[in-house]
Order: C-alpha cells, then sequence, then structure tokens
C-alpha cells in the first residue's frame, strides 16, 4: 500500500512536471497580458487537477500491467518465433496501442464537433461519434501497418530513408486528390498518434528487434518505428477523408 | 454543472473508455495465451494495472474537456480580440502582425512544454552518445524546443493568413529530404523520430483547442479547414531543428 503510493507519488510529479510549464505560460499570459478574469474558474482548476490525477493514475497504470507484458512479449517474438507471428504482434501492437492513445482520442472528437459545426457531417451525437471512430480506427490501422512495415524494414535492414521519402511523395499525391477539410487533421494525425502508451512499446518492439540481429546496429535500426508512425497515418486519414466526404 | 451531473459524465466516459482500453488487452491477452502458451506472471497485478489505466484515462478525458480544451480556446479568442488588439481605441482592420500576441503565446507554449520532455531528454541523451559527444545535450535540447517553438507560431500565423497548409508542410519536407543527403547517417533516424516523440499528451489537446480558436475568432477563417495542422507543424520542425544542430556541430567539430 505505502509503495503503491509512493510509485504514484512519483508519477504525480512527472505529471506536475508535464503540466507546470503550461499553466506557468498561461497564467503568465493571463495577469501580465490579457488580464482579465478567468470565466467558470472553479471549474477549470477541477479539470486541471483531474488532468493530472488522470495521467498519473494511467501511467502507474500503464507501467504495472501493461508495459510489464508488452515488453516482455515485444523481446520474447524479436529474439525467436516466427517472422509470421513476429509480423503479426508487430500490427495488432500498433494497433492497439493507437486505439487507447489519449490524445488521439481527446482530437478525434474535437475534430468530428467542428465537422458537425461546419455541416459537414449530421450534428446529431451519433453521426459524431462514428466520425471520431472512423477516424481513430483508419489512424489504428494505418500504425498498425506502419509497425509491421517498420518490423520488416528491420528485418531486411532497408534504409529508413526511402521509406520516409516516399512516404512524403505520397503524403503529397495524396492531398492533392484529398478534400480540404481533411487535410489538416490528417497533417495533424501523425504528430497525435505516438505518445504515451505508443512509444514505449513500440520502442521496446524495435530495439529488441534490432539487438537480437546480427549484424544490426540498435542505434540504426532500433529507431525509425515511431517515424514511420507518424507518417503513415497522414496517409490513412486522407484515404477516410476521400471515402467518407 | 451539478455535482450529479459530473458525476453522471465520469461514469459515461468511465463507460465509453472501456471499450478504448479492450483492444490493447484482447491483443496482450490473445497473444500470451494463444501463441506464448505460459501463465501469465503477476496476473492480479496486470489486471489491477488495467483498472488504474481505465480510471486514469476517463479522469484525463474528463480534465481535458473541463480545462484544456476551453483554456486552449479562450487564451485563442482572448488574445485575437480587436478590443484587446486596438488597445480599447475604435477598431480598424487587423492585419497578419497585429496578432503578435498569438504568436508569442504560441513561442513560448511550445518551448516551455518542449524542453521539459522526458522523451526528448532521453533522444539527447542518445545522440550524444552516438556522435562521441559532439553533439551537446543541451544544444539539442535547445535546438528541437526552438524548432517546436517556431513551428507552432508559425502555423499560427498560417492560421491567421489562412494560407493553405500543405504548401508549408510540402516545403518543409523538401527541406527535410535536402537535409537528410547531408546530415551524418547516424543521426537520421533520430531526427526522424524526434518529430513524433516531443509532442506529449497535455501539449496536443491544448495546441489543438489553440488552433481551432484562433480559426473560430480570426475573421474569414473556417475552422475544419483552417483550424488544424499546429500538430503537424510541431512535428515536422523538430526533425528539421535536430539534423540541422547534428550537422552544425559535426561541422565546428571537424574544424578544430
Amino acid at each position: 500500500m505505502v509503495k503503491t503510493l509512493v510509485t504514484l507519488f512519483k508519477f504525480m510529479l512527472g505529471s506536475i512536471r508535464d503540466l507546470a510549464p503550461i499553466i506557468m505560460v498561461i497564467l503568465f499570459f493571463q495577469l501580465v497580458v490579457i488580464q482579465q478574469p478567468l470565466p467558470n474558474v472553479g471549474q477549470l482548476l477541477l479539470g486541471v487537477l483531474f488532468v493530472l490525477l488522470g495521467l498519473t493514475f494511467f501511467i502507474h497504470g500503464l507501467e504495472q500491467g501493461l508495459f510489464p507484458i508488452g515488453e516482455s512479449m515485444a523481446h520474447a517474438f524479436a529474439r525467436k518465433g516466427s517472422v509470421g507471428w513476429l509480423l503479426t504482434f508487430a500490427f495488432c501492437l500498433g494497433f492497439g496501442t493507437t486505439v487507447a492513445e489519449p490524445a488521439l482520442i481527446a482530437v478525434a472528437a474535437e475534430a468530428a464537433r467542428v465537422a458537425a459545426a461546419g455541416d459537414l457531417i449530421g450534428s446529431t451525437q451519433v453521426a459524431m461519434d462514428s466520425y471520431a471512430q472512423g477516424l481513430r480506427m483508419s489512424v489504428a490501422l494505418s500504425v498498425g501497418i506502419a509497425i509491421l512495415l517498420g518490423v520488416l524494414r528491420i528485418l531486411k535492414g532497408w534504409p529508413l530513408q526511402w521509406f520516409i521519402i516516399g512516404g512524403y511523395v505520397l503524403v503529397v499525391v495524396m492531398t492533392i486528390f484529398a478534400p480540404v477539410e481533411i487535410i489538416g487533421i490528417a497533417y495533424d494525425s501523425g504528430g497525435v498518434t505516438t505518445s504515451t502508451i505508443t512509444v514505449p512499446l513500440v520502442t521496446a518492439l524495435g530495439v529488441g528487434l534490432a539487438s537480437s540481429i546480427k549484424g544490426r546496429n540498435p542505434m540504426i535500426d532500433g529507431f525509425g518505428l515511431i517515424a514511420l508512425a507518424s507518417l503513415n497515418p497522414m496517409i490513412f486519414v486522407m484515404a477516410y477523408g476521400m471515402v467518407m466526404l | 454543472m451539478s455535482f450529479a451531473d459530473m458525476l453522471t459524465q465520469i461514469i459515461d466516459t468511465i463507460l465509453t473508455t472501456f471499450t478504448d482500453v479492450l483492444p490493447i488487452a484482447a491483443i496482450l491477452f490473445g497473444f500470451q495465451f494463444a501463441v506464448i502458451r505460459k501463465p501469465l506472471p503477476n496476473l492480479g497485478r496486470v489486471l489491477a494495472g488495467f483498472a488504474w489505466v481505465l480510471v486514469g484515462l476517463s479522469l484525463f478525458l474528463i480534465g481535458l474537456e473541463w480545462a484544456l480544451f476551453p483554456l486552449g480556446r479562450l487564451m485563442a479568442q482572448q488574445l485575437t480580440d480587436p478590443v484587446f488588439l486596438s488597445g480599447g481605441e475604435a477598431v480598424v482592420e487587423l492585419v497578419w502582425s497585429d496578432y503578435y500576441w498569438v504568436y508569442l503565446f504560441a513561442f513560448f507554449i511550445g518551448f516551455a512544454t518542449t524542453i521539459a520532455e522526458p522523451s526528448l531528454i532521453a533522444v539527447a541523451i542518445k545522440a550524444n552518445e552516438v556522435s562521441g559527444g559532439s553533439i551537446g545535450i543541451w544544444g539539442l535540447r535547445l535546438s528541437v524546443a526552438l524548432g517546436v517553438a517556431i513551428g507552432i507560431s508559425l502555423g499560427c500565423y498560417r492560421i491567421v493568413v489562412g494560407d493553405p497548409i500543405h504548401w508549408y508542410i510540402i516545403a518543409g519536407y523538401v527541406v527535410v529530404v535536402i537535409q537528410t543527403m547531408f546530415a551524418p547517417k547516424m543521426i537520421t533516424p533520430l531526427a526522424y523520430d524526434s518529430g513524433g516523440v516531443t509532442t506529449s499528451t497535455v501539449t496536443v489537446p491544448l495546441v489543438a483547442a489553440l488552433g481551432l480558436g484562433l480559426a473560430e475568432t480570426v475573421p474569414g477563417r473556417n475552422p475544419i479547414i483552417d483550424g488544424f495542422g499546429l500538430i503537424a507543424f510541431a512535428s515536422l520542425f523538430p526533425i528539421m531543428s535536430v539534423m540541422a544542430y547534428a550537422q552544425i556541430s559535426l561541422w565546428f567539430g571537424a574544424k578544430k
């Protein structure tokens, strides 16, 4: 019990460190530049407290439950086991972690709200939920495929640059054809996907893989999974926009 | 909002969050039992961990709804308010340079949130090891934070003037590709990754709300078309600044 409290406190400090710079910059601008009273201060403070507690519990839970099995599994699949299972696992890991990514849930809901306000989709709760769900599924699918491709790249030793540059070309080509309303959110979805859950698990997979294959440098081959995972969603979300809008 | 409303919202969020966490749980347990076929050590601990994740994620999402989204939007509205910008005088036609407080705010938010980002510190330490010390930890952190800061302010400028986002991003890609040809080979994967990892879970919603708020208040902008893209800028610019920093520091190292 005491141990749990101590670790919780440690994660709480981490969350405070994440949040403190934002609060300080906002307070500075509110007090020095804008000089106007904040509306709804009570709810704002409660919300900040919830963000703090939520992030703390969330990360504590990840460290207890997800990360240990995720990491040991990533290592187990990387060291032995067939290529087929390894690739399946890579895809599922990318997909599953992205679906639960907090920033993506929040931004997808926000995007649905904006799209409904702009009469792009129906403004019922059902239409908004299905749009947000569709966005998240296309992002999750794309991250799954990105991790699969990235693992294949590590196995074969293909240079990362060609994937990135090829991806860039695809993004540019898709931009020409995608509806203009989806382009902004598509570009954003790349940066949204890779945060709290995805990065640690995917990095464990990449580095474990590169260090278990002879002649691979974990530095060069182990990284780059995240890069693919932030490039691929742009392409898929634009495709989603072309189909849906 | 009454206490009962809050309670229903919390319970609703926990229920929806459950379906969000389900896939990753199903995948991990599925692989454990079907492929690895060993009983899970510490099953109780793992299940407790999932419960923590569920409660934490729900609280976090509610907190976003109550605090970070309204704050980002409010800052955008207050900083672009014509009365605030013209100092209470008669409202005149505003041009892009009148919105300087927004760019400054965006710059500070980008810099402050990035410089303390733990994953960036980890990346910087690794880059230092790989380069044999020629890439400084603090130099790299500063250049990434500057990259994010400049990226978000440029993104705000784009929202204010209403340029199409793809020209900026494509121009950025061209720079990244050219840099890739000249940058030391060791640094390129790290640089590409740093683009994705620098935007944290707390920063993303706030920055997204800032952009949407801007597009809602600046006259003539459409939130759907103009409101997004700040996160894309914040993920693209660090790639450039990491490669630029690596190039410059290796160049100076070679001259000595």
